[in-house]
């Protein structure tokens, strides 16, 4: 009993090591103090890549890395998501059976108001991303939902992006709501804490290992990760929602993925939008 | 007794003479298998972060540092090992992860990554 004891506490006091050099805030919700780690975090690239805007970081590895960047910006011309933003906009105006539309679901029309996302829902107690809402206003309006990951979903999310080009990014965490807190520091933890078989957190790769090599890959800073979903990845030849590329790091490192819109996806992508408040929308993206 | 001691030293000793070609061939198959450890992605692939003077070892990453000067960096192969084994001892925020530990290598691959790099 007592080694169990004393090994838990060596793991506890691991743990709160680990976590305290990884971000300025603390990790319970005493200490927690979002707009604090969001300061410390932008500082930490500024002082890691001093060259770099930091209103550059919506465009990943290529704000700190100049060969990946010339690539990029080839690929960007003729820009691979071109066409599923065209048809996002189709499958947007396209009205219900019952006559009605995305437009009257969301705010503005949906126009102009992916940089709210994803936000704390105080009726609901819950943070509610973009592509949830989309398959609420389906099935609210008698249609089944879409699939999660790809096609449709990502292509009406795309549109709803575009039209939200250089807003920006404004996550709130309402005072008057601790449950809002609560979820932003669930996200937190998810974001430092080691998992899976290989042991890696997503500040291992994206904090302290980004730009630098990963065999040839230059995996990308956390700050500005969320702005430029839903994303045409190369390697999917197609576009992909944000949960779905949670579920593809959560696999690479060799953990059990969770599910499209989970409670703790939707909390990390909470945290990692707050992360970029001030910074802008820019999605859909192209990335490797 | 003496006559006992004696020849259990000769069987020692015959047995040493006559298994010596074997451990040297063994040493090439543990020195390969420690090669393919290195450099095999569902294996340890410690090429994906450590770099090696090794001219099948392309495109290496650099999470890591390079593996030279080995003997002078791990003048005890063991501590070589137990870095191998469990990295997060020595520092619980490393990105290395802990092969041994959480059986993403067998022991017997480890000691075959081992010598592999010693070489370095």
């Amino acid at each position: 009993m007592k080694i169990i004891k004393k090994l838990a506490l060596g793991l506890g006091v691991a743990a709160a090591a680990q976590m305290a050099q990884a971000a300025d805030s603390g990790f319970d919700l005493k200490t927690v103090d979002p707009e604090a780690d969001r300061i410390a975090l932008q500082n930490y690239f500024k002082s890691r890549f001093p060259q770099a805007e930091v209103s550059d970081y919506v465009n990943g590895i290529y704000a700190v890395d100049a060969d990946s960047r010339e690539q990029w910006e080839e690929l960007e011309e003729f820009p691979p998501y071109e066409f599923a933003v065209e048809e996002g906009e189709v499958l947007f105006n396209t009205p219900f059976a019952n006559g009605k539309g995305y437009a009257d679901c969301f705010e503005n029309g949906g126009v102009g108001i992916r940089q709210n996302y994803p936000y704390w829902s105080k009726e609901e107690g819950t943070v509610k991303t973009l592509e949830m809402e989309i398959n609420e206003c389906r099935e609210a309006n008698g249609e089944k939902p879409l699939k999660w990951a790809k096609g449709d979903i990502a292509k009406i999310s795309a549109y709803m992006a575009w039209t939200s080009r250089d807003k920006e990014i404004n996550i709130e965490i309402p005072a008057d709501d601790p449950r809002a807190k609560a979820a932003y520091l669930d996200g937190k933890k998810f974001f430092y804490a080691k998992r899976g078989q290989l042991n890696l957190s997503c500040a291992n790769c994206h904090v302290q290992g980004s730009n630098i090599r990963i065999r040839a890959d230059l995996p990308s800073p956390q700050l500005g990760h969320t702005s430029h979903f839903p994303v045409f990845r190369s390697k999917w030849g197609e576009l992909g929602t944000l949960h779905r590329r949670y579920k593809g790091c959560h696999k690479d490192s060799r953990s059990k993925p969770l599910s499209h819109q989970v409670e703790v996806y939707r909390n990390l992508e909470y945290f990692q939008s707050y992360m970029n408040n001030g910074l802008v929308i820019n999605g859909p993206g192209a990335r490797k | 007794m003496r006559k006992l001691t004696t020849s259990i030293c000769a069987a020692g000793l015959l047995a040493m003479v006559t298994a010596a070609p074997v451990v040297a061939d063994g040493h090439e198959d543990k020195l390969a298998l420690g090669k393919a450890v290195y450099l095999n992605k569902s294996r340890g692939n410690c090429i994906s972060c450590h770099a090696i003077n090794d001219p099948d070892a392309t495109q290496a990453g650099n999470q890591g540092p390079p593996m030279i000067s080995m003997k002078m960096r791990f003048p005890d192969k063991r501590m070589l090992r137990a870095q191998i084994w469990d990295a997060t001892k020595n520092n619980p925020l490393t990105i290395m992860p802990p092969l041994g530990k959480n059986w993403i290598l067998s022991e017997e691959e480890i000691d075959a990554v081992v010598e592999y790099v010693y070489q370095f």
